[in-house]
């Protein structure tokens, strides 16, 4: 049961990496792509950790603390460059 | 006491922390921990500006215990509003006056705004007197205003600032 | 028991994820598409990780629990970035669904402030 759950969840995070991709290429603004990159950051996530899961290994855990952590900076650094068009201020 | 441990919360903080990133129960890294635990605000000092004081940490416990309820029945709500389909949203801003001073108080009502049903917290003006809220869907603005004060403004105010001036 | 448990947290994490996306992908201003990510995406990579520290636990003795640092993690940042965001898109005065706010006082830099907010 568990591995018919994780294949029917591997195709719904799946699917919505793919609907977030499409916010990406489209836009039409660079706060658009900026929220659609940032919740590309958060889908991988989903899915390293249900891959954490259907291997078994709580290697892919470290992976996805530091996906987290990038996809925030990023973002941050992103809007800030948006707001003051200057990152380190 | 004080210039031995600066900041106990954010020491007890920082060794909680690290018990959690290694994921076992030791005695070595309890011990390890509490070092990093107090070492850190040491070299961090200079960022602190303001010593944080939980006046009511009961009533923290349950303003949390309210908000994780709230997340989880915000994100049905919001979901069942994207299925429902973008023609029949009724989006507004709103502004929210706010009776709350510490940096600390105005950063947790406007991230807990932002995880709670159908509202964002958008910008915060430069006074710091008011701060403007996005919501997904709303037809009573001032019930939305009302409901935010009184259910989230009000419990942060008792808990760090009641009493302090 | 447990299967149970873990295969209803796994599907319906994976549903809010895929609904944060959808509502993405579907409505139609900045500010409305906001909500999805923040909310539904967020709570959905909450329960896959609860899902996943429930899951380590059983399997190995000894509870494991650091994936409640990526959860708390996420619930800290989502937050951040939606607020960042918005405060972008007014500044850059995007087309909006809703009467936008009159730019009051805004001072365009005030960096105690922002501090305060990424903290």
């Amino acid at each position: 049961m568990l591995n018919t759950a994780l294949q029917i969840a591997f195709a719904l995070v799946s699917l919505a990496f793919l609907l977030s991709f499409w916010r990406l290429l489209k836009g039409p603004d660079a706060p658009d792509r900026i929220l659609a990159l940032d919740t590309l950051y958060v889908n991988t996530l989903a899915l390293l950790v249900l891959l954490g899961i259907y291997r078994g290994s709580a290697l892919y855990f470290e992976a996805a603390l530091l996906i987290a952590m990038m996809g925030f900076v990023g973002t941050v650094a992103l809007c800030k460059y948006l707001l003051h068009g200057d990152i380190i201020e | 006491m004080r210039h031995l441990l600066p900041h106990p919360l954010l020491s007890l903080t920082l060794t909680l922390l690290w018990l959690l990133l290694v994921n076992q129960l030791s005695a070595g890294h309890v011990v390890l921990g509490a070092l990093l635990g107090w070492l850190i605000p040491f070299a961090t000092s200079a960022f602190w500006l303001e010593q944080v004081r939980i006046r009511h940490p009961l009533t923290l416990l349950h303003y949390f215990g309210i908000l994780i309820l709230d997340i989880v029945h915000g994100s049905f709500h919001v979901a069942y509003l994207i299925l429902r389909g973008p023609a029949r949203l009724r989006p507004v801003f709103v502004e929210v006056p706010l009776a709350l001073k510490t940096h600390l108080a105005i950063s947790l009502l406007a991230n807990t705004i932002s995880l709670t049903p159908g509202t964002v917290s958008v910008l915060l003006s430069g006074d710091r007197r008011s701060l403007i809220v996005h919501a997904l869907d709303t037809g009573d603005s001032d019930a939305l205003v009302g409901k935010i004060k009184q259910r989230y403004e009000a419990p942060l105010k008792w808990i760090f600032e009641e009493g302090s001036d | 028991m447990i299967d149970l448990l873990l295969s209803l947290l796994i599907l319906a994490g994976a549903m809010f994820t895929f609904i944060g996306s959808l509502g993405l992908a579907r409505l139609r201003d900045f500010y409305t598409r906001l909500h999805g990510p923040t909310k539904a995406t967020t709570l959905g990579v909450g329960c896959l990780l609860v899902a996943s520290a429930v899951f380590f636990s059983v399997r190995e003795e000894g509870i494991s629990l650091h994936e409640v640092l990526v959860s708390l993690f996420l619930f800290i940042t989502a937050p951040v970035s939606a607020h960042l965001l918005a405060k972008a898109a007014l500044h850059l005065k995007l087309k909006s669904l809703a009467p936008t706010p009159a730019p009051d006082s805004d001072s365009p830099s005030n960096p105690a402030l922002e501090r305060d907010r990424a903290d």
